[in-house]
């Protein structure tokens, strides 16, 4: 049935389809589900709004990168280089990206309060502190909530994580959390083992034992398992699945990328996003540096980071689809301006620095500043929940908007974050 | 009237809440006038039958009940017996009841049953079972799902562990194992003095280079005091007691402890050993041997070892030996450690907390190993009392898991009533336990259930099915790139879940109609159609199927022209693929 999966012309989709019209869909209505497998494949190609995520796990040393400062006694070894943008100034092992500046815009002014991995990972990701009552939506499944209707036949999942398993869906429900997939794009188990007629049945088969089961009012995990697996049947048939074959790409666009596992992430996030999905994270552990950073840095992180973020920011340039997507950066923290006995430096979350462009920012600047040893943030400083705010605005996402958390306590979308002024024109 | 007598009373009258007339609210306001009648009825809704005589099986029962009634809310009715059978094969020894322990049990009519049950489940018989399933469990808390750590030999965590629960080794004298462990951590002929217990500690002794324990002190108290820590390593907790120096000081147990890596160049193999010697101390002087951290400010300040509750063990950082003269010096700081934590109340509050969020899907506290004053408990009372109990029965894990088996939340249903409905902690609202919340099977518990709905088990038992079982678990793991591993599952009810269910191999041979396997065996019996259907929904479900179901499946015979095997196959995919499967319910 490998076959079955490859072939473009949807033929025999269409006779899949056919078949599954019996079993119907499990959770939505019978006539969506159809539908929208059918539906011309040629329609993705409209605009849309989408956002991509380098999440840098770990907390990377942002005054090392981004805001550097030389001859502080905090500084490190590197040197600063002039960018394609006017007056900003980067890491001089950031070559690449140096030259894409003037896409993207830094915000030296991040202050915020989480510095454990697993505090800061859930905060950065959804704009709350981690609370023991409720669980909040990451950036993945909001913007993927607030953007699913402008690609209504988008038939793989709108959530993906490449490489690393993101923040899930919190209160939105199990199906907004991430498809995890593995930065060569493999997605396992994909392939059926029986014929497509006989599949149909099975469904039919198990929709009733699933519905007899979601009746009983056990709770909502029976209903979301129900939903899943609409979905993953939508998925298993789908010629949308092509966008995760990052080995499909020419030869001379994946080198631009690098060899890496982040260059080939990076690489399918711009094939996801041209596919119509609204929100890709592409993950780059190692970021932990308590210890050797500046080594680490040099020759290990650096390189892979620069290549690959610089050949995505460019790519989506010339493609004419930077406008309507945002990329962003950050980690879950950063780290100490203090040197560490261990020639490292360990978490640090009061002045710290992230990188976004594209959708709405304004380009080529940077907002904030940190004192000279890197320390304070002297100008306004921004949160978790600002930088979120502005992502979602960025993207045209209402920020009156406010979602119903499963209590019934209505929640502020971005946790009623501020904008970042200085981002917009 | 005891508060058992009167919550006791009250859910008497809860039963009947149209015809009494009496709202909830009335009725404690009528406090002193109910006292009258709770006598006469107490007998008739708590008997002895209800905690099977075991006094700490009461107590859970009238610590829940009295939560109930205070929040008004009230308790679903009793699971099936097939449900509950479920429920307690999957929890205590980590894999759904075959049909025939289901049969047994279904047909017993001893008032005894479920008590009989779980000694059962809890005895020789089902030995390896329990110690191959907490082995899963605590192998998964002590040194995470990731396989990359090279200085964790994750074998030889098994190895200790196995032994350990196939004795039921105290739980007090498990932790002192895990956090006093000296030795090899592999075991392979070449290697002298294993000890797998020391893979608890060998990959958290050093990172990036830096050997400073950071790690095996952060998870030490993680898990065996419940206490959150890690944050303080680097600055005073905002928002809890938790200051920097507790963490230096607790830390300062783990500077004579050092994981060498040992290489055989022979073999072309290497293992790491665990070891103590005499720590120096960051300023040379051994007789009060120090460590510096770093505050803030850039400031260093001088730590010794001192427990989270200020106790102080003596500064020397020799190791206990004696002088010419006799005279004896020296202290064993991990084994003081070892001492004070067993001595800690929050070590059998953070087992308790542990424990009943394994059998009850919420713990006390979220998450249950978090009991700061930050995080208060849901049931202080109940915890405390589970707590002192378990040290009282000289920390016998066994003990511990059969009262809360037998205990009454654990046997209400996972279907929700008007009069539970809001009690649901995935609203934010805490944890009740009017009724059982769904979860979903571990993915190592899933494993071994399709074994058993498939009576694969008996072939798979052992190292080398030990190693499969690994392999196949490692294809969920995702890690975060952080220093301390920590790492997160993809077997959580989303899409890669689900294709594995559908299309992997293992559920491709779960359902092989091959001759001699278990849809073969059920399609060439001599019983009738029906009853073969009746067979798969037992062996996944532990009930019948309904009337629909049944007339579904047999479209499915129908639809198959006599293939009886096929039909099955169809009907066994369609059942081991359904929410009622995955799901504990």
């Amino acid at each position: 049935m490998a076959r079955f999966i490859d072939v473009p012309d949807g033929m025999s989709r269409r006779h899949f389809m056919n078949h599954m019209a019996g079993a119907a869909a499990l959770a939505a209505p019978a006539t969506a589900f159809t539908n929208s497998i059918l539906a011309n494949a040629t329609d993705m190609k409209k605009r849309h709004k989408a956002a991509i995520m380098l999440w840098m796990g770990g907390g990377p040393s942002s005054m090392d990168i981004w805001d550097l400062k030389p001859g502080a006694p905090t500084g490190g070894p590197f040197k600063q280089i002039s960018t394609s943008a006017d007056g900003v100034a980067i890491c001089e092992h950031m070559p690449l990206m140096a030259k894409q500046m003037h896409h993207m815009a830094i915000v030296r002014s991040m202050s915020t309060r989480e510095a454990d991995h697993m505090r800061g990972r859930y905060y950065m990701h959804t704009g709350y502190v981690p609370n023991p009552n409720v669980e909040h939506p990451s950036y993945g499944a909001v913007i993927s909530h607030e953007l699913a209707d402008q690609v209504p036949n988008l038939e793989i999942p709108p959530f993906v994580s490449v490489g690393g398993g993101s923040v899930g869906p919190g209160f939105l429900g199990m199906t907004w959390s991430p498809f995890v997939v593995d930065s060569n794009g493999n997605v396992r188990n994909l392939e059926m083992g029986v014929d497509p007629a006989r599949l149909a049945q099975r469904m039919e088969m198990l929709a009733t034992i699933e519905k007899r089961f979601i009746g009983e009012r056990r709770g909502a995990s029976a209903d979301d398992h129900a939903k899943v697996l609409d979905k993953t049947v939508k998925l298993m048939t789908s010629p949308q699945m092509d966008a995760f074959k990052v080995m499909k790409e020419p030869k001379d666009i994946q080198e631009k990328y690098g060899a890496s596992g982040f260059g080939r992430g990076c690489l399918m996030a711009r094939r996801l996003v041209e596919a119509g999905v609204p929100f890709v994270e592409v993950d780059l552990g190692g970021w932990d540096n308590h210890a050797n950073i500046f080594p680490t840095l040099q020759d290990q992180k650096l390189p892979m980071l620069d290549q690959a973020m610089s050949a995505l920011v460019a790519d989506l340039a010339d493609r004419g689809m930077l406008d309507d997507t945002v990329v962003m950066w950050m980690g879950e923290f950063s780290r100490t301006p203090n040197i560490n006995g261990g020639g490292g430096r360990d978490h640090w979350a009061r002045s710290w620095s992230v990188v976004v462009g594209g959708g709405g920012f304004k380009r080529g600047v940077v907002v904030g500043e940190t004192s000279s040893d890197g320390k304070e943030v002297v100008s306004e400083a921004y949160s978790s929940q600002d930088l979120m705010a502005s992502v979602l605005k960025s993207l045209g996402v209402s920020l009156e908007t406010t979602f119903t958390a499963k209590n019934g306590r209505p929640m502020k979308i971005a946790n009623s974050g501020k904008v970042i002024k200085e981002l917009f024109a | 009237m005891s508060a058992t007598e009167y919550n006791a009373f009250v859910l008497y009258i809860l039963a009947f809440p149209v015809s009494e007339g009496i709202m909830r609210k009335q009725l404690t306001m009528l406090f002193p006038v109910v006292a009258i009648f709770a006598s006469a009825v107490a007998g008739a809704a708590e008997s002895d039958a209800d905690h099977y005589g075991i006094p700490q099986v009461k107590f859970i029962n009238e610590q829940t009940l009295s939560a109930w009634t205070e929040s008004g809310l009230q308790p679903s009715p009793s699971a099936t017996e097939g449900e509950w059978c479920r429920r307690v094969h999957l929890d205590l020894i980590g894999r759904i009841p075959n049909v025939k322990e289901l049969h047994q049990f279904l047909s017993d009519s001893s008032p005894t049953k479920r008590a009989d049950l779980v000694s059962r489940l809890l005895g020789d018989d089902y030995l390896d079972e329990y110690a191959r399933h907490w082995t899963d469990v605590w192998t998964t808390v002590l040194i995470g799902r990731d396989v990359t750590n090279e200085r964790v030999n994750r074998p030889g965590m098994r190895q200790y562990l196995r032994r350990a629960f196939s004795k039921n080794l105290p739980y007090d004298r498990l932790m002192e194992d895990l956090v006093t462990a000296m030795g090899a951590n592999a075991n392979r002929k070449e290697i002298e003095g294993f000890n797998g217990a020391t893979n608890f500690l060998s990959g958290k002794m050093e990172e990036m280079g830096v050997e400073n324990g950071v790690q095996a002190t952060a998870k030490t108290a993680q898990i065996f005091l419940g206490l959150q820590v890690q944050c303080t390593q680097c600055h005073n907790h905002p928002f809890n007691k938790g200051k920097q120096n507790q963490f230096w000081e607790l830390n300062a147990f783990f500077r004579q402890t050092r994981a060498l890596r040992r290489f055989d160049g022979s073999k072309d193999s290497q293992w790491f050993e665990l070891v103590d010697e005499d720590f120096a101390g960051e300023g040379g002087n051994p007789e009060e041997a120090e460590l510096y951290y770093e505050l803030r400010n850039g400031l260093m300040k001088v730590a010794y070892p001192v427990f989270v509750d200020g106790t102080e063990v003596p500064k020397s950082g020799y190791l206990p030996a004696k002088m010419d003269d006799g005279t004896a010096y020296g202290v064993h700081r991990r084994k003081e450690l070892a001492q004070l934590i067993k001595a800690s109340p929050f070590f059998s509050k953070a087992i308790a907390n542990r424990m009943w969020g394994h059998f009850f899907g919420y713990g006390f506290t979220k998450p249950v190993d978090d009991l700061g004053e930050h995080n208060p408990p849901s049931h202080p009372e109940l915890l405390d009392g589970l707590a002192e109990r378990f040290r009282e029965q000289s920390f016998d894990l066994k003990e511990l898991a059969r009262w809360l088996v037998l205990s009454k939340p654990y046997a209400v249903s996972s279907r929700t009533t008007a009069g539970n409905l809001r009690d649901d902690p995935a609203l934010g609202e805490k944890p009740k336990f009017t009724h059982f919340y769904l979860r979903q099977m571990q993915a190592e518990e899933l494993y071994e259930s399709l074994l058993t709905a498939t009576e694969a088990d008996e072939a798979a038992r052992g190292e080398e099915a030990a190693k499969k079982k690994d392999a196949w678990l490692s294809q969920f793991i995702i890690a975060f790139g952080t220093d301390e591993g920590d790492d997160a599952t993809t077997f959580n009810g989303s899409i890669p879940q689900v294709l594995m269910m559908f299309n992997g191999e293992l559920v491709k041979s779960a359902v092989s109609t091959g001759k001699g396997g278990f849809l073969d065996k059920v399609a060439s019996s001599s019983i009738n159609d029906g009853n073969k259907i009746d067979t798969l929904y037992m062996a996944a479900l532990a009930r019948k199927p309904s009337s629909s179901e049944l007339s579904m499946a047999n479209r499915m015979v129908a639809a198959r022209k006599g293939d009886m095997v096929g039909a099955l196959q169809d009907v066994w995919w369609a059942v081991l693929n359904s929410n009622e499967f995955i799901i504990k319910h």
